[in-house]
């Protein structure tokens, strides 16, 4: 009796779960890097979203998407069209997405500051605003961005969110945008 | 043979095998002339010094261009999947590419037909497809860094990028995380971990420590571990056994920073000079 009405408990929970993802959909892109330029375009308008991982069935092993209310898809694929920014798909959520890692590390070696977003590191000189080094991550953009930024103020660098292509990418941004909160580009 | 297999920064390049050159600044492979970089040009220099230095035939580099829209590292793959098992490879080690869990399982079934199977090494790209495809276990040795061990530790994780905050927040404890690998069987049979302490690890134990020297502005320096990768792969090569050849190449790359004296604004091409020098004096004191 005890585990019946357990059940019954859960049962309802799981009801009003599957309710409230019901209401939200998936936008789908090629690249995660794109997915920032959703994102921010989205903040800007308004919308409630969340950048997290795809369903397992659109999983390569490096992509992101993002989830958005589904009774604004109609305006927000209309917008998204109008930008240039169509998404693959829209699929309704059937598991929760994980969300991309926010935090950072850093470490201060004086003349130079090193910030660490998941697996990507960032280094510049404090007072030129140089990018002196960048380090760790595994995707094929990460040596094209190393290569294209080192050497460069940040401010003139070019933005891994337009260049890059991958979830390293997405976290050299992070990396990039929390130095630049922190010392300015 | 020796075979490296990866992507380089060139858009466009196509798949190119072959022997690898080094020169003081670029290595060729056929008629391809790719800069010293962090990644796979610093992972295959590395090799081919620590194959030098053991008396042996340089190591084969199979390259493609990728700048992240995948086609070099689909290249790749393909090429892996297709040939494998025609191959007589010793060692086998993937860096660079970019995550397919699919194909990357291609390849690993491509490795099961082989006459004998080599040993697998994976960084990197590689690294992380293997974890994110559930299959850690069937390679030899991983050599993450510690953002790349809290994402092995996290067994819902697919890329360090989403590694949960939870486990990236237990990097102090270095030790857990290993464990956490091991148990989630997301870890291979060996492991190098990199940080200001490398963790050699072996079956689930950590068999062996590096702390010294200790050069801290090796941290931000990229493509330090890329040249660990690439003396593992040429160590493994010349016959040690993966935990021992972990303890050279850990200790190798130590004293090369060392010798460069670098800061944190120094390329790898200033570390690799010192290599050569490094490796032969952590060799002989081995003996």
């Amino acid at each position: 009796m005890i585990w019946f009405r357990k059940k019954k408990k859960d049962n309802k929970k799981e009801e009003r779960s599957q309710s409230k993802e019901a209401a939200r959909g998936l936008l789908i892109f090629a690249h995660p890097t794109t997915v920032i330029s959703v994102e921010e375009l989205l903040r800007d308008e308004g919308y409630n979203i969340r950048v997290v991982s795809p369903p397992p069935t659109y999983r390569t092993g490096c992509d992101l998407s993002v989830e958005i209310p589904l009774e604004s898809e109609a305006a927000i694929v209309e917008l998204l069209h109008d930008v240039g920014l169509e998404p693959m798909d829209v699929v309704p959520i059937t598991s929760e997405g994980m969300e991309p890692l926010q935090f950072v590390r850093v470490k201060d070696f004086g003349k130079y500051l090193m910030v660490r977003a998941a697996n990507m590191k960032m280094t510049v000189d404090k007072e030129t605003k140089i990018i002196v080094n960048i380090s760790g991550g595994g995707c094929p953009d990460v040596p094209y961005l190393a290569t294209s930024m080192i050497g460069q103020r940040l401010r003139d660098a070019p933005d891994p969110a337009e260049v890059g292509f991958s979830l390293c990418a997405y976290s050299l941004n992070t990396a990039r945008e929390e130095i630049i909160k922190l010392i300015g580009d | 043979m020796l075979l490296l297999a990866g992507s380089v920064p060139v858009d466009k390049l196509p798949l190119h095998m072959g022997p690898i050159r080094i020169s003081d600044d670029a290595v060729e492979i056929g008629d391809a002339r790719l800069e010293i970089n962090r990644g796979n040009e610093a992972m295959m220099t590395a090799a081919c010094h620590a194959c030098d230095y053991m008396g042996l035939d340089a190591p084969v580099g199979l390259v493609a261009g990728d700048i992240g829209k995948r086609e070099g590292s689909e290249a790749i793959y393909h090429y892996l999947i297709e040939n494998l098992p025609q191959m007589n490879v010793d060692v086998l080690t993937m860096h660079y590419v970019m995550p397919d869990i699919n194909l990357n399982k291609q390849v690993m079934a491509s490795v099961d037909k082989m006459a004998k199977r080599p040993i697998l090494i994976a960084d990197a790209g590689s690294m992380y497809v293997a974890k994110a495809g559930g299959i850690a276990t069937k390679y030899d040795v991983f050599t993450p860094d510690l953002g790349e061990l809290a994402f092995l530790a996290d067994e819902k994780a697919d890329h360090p990028a989403f590694t949960r905050g939870s486990i990236f927040h237990m990097e102090d404890n270095v030790v857990e995380l290993i464990k956490r690998a091991y148990e989630t069987g997301n870890a291979p049979a060996t492991m190098f971990v990199k940080g200001s302490v490398d963790y050699i690890c072996h079956n689930g134990e950590i068999v062996a420590t590096i702390d010294s020297p200790s050069v801290e502005t090796m941290e931000p320096i990229g493509g330090t571990g890329d040249l660990i990768t690439g003396m593992i792969s040429g160590l493994i090569y010349a016959g040690k056994d993966p935990v021992e050849a972990c303890i050279l190449a850990g200790r190798a790359n130590r004293r090369a920073g060392e010798l460069a004296n670098p800061t944190p604004a120094t390329q790898i091409s200033e570390i690799l000079k010192f290599l050569p020098q490094a490796l032969k004096e952590i060799v002989e004191a081995s003996e």
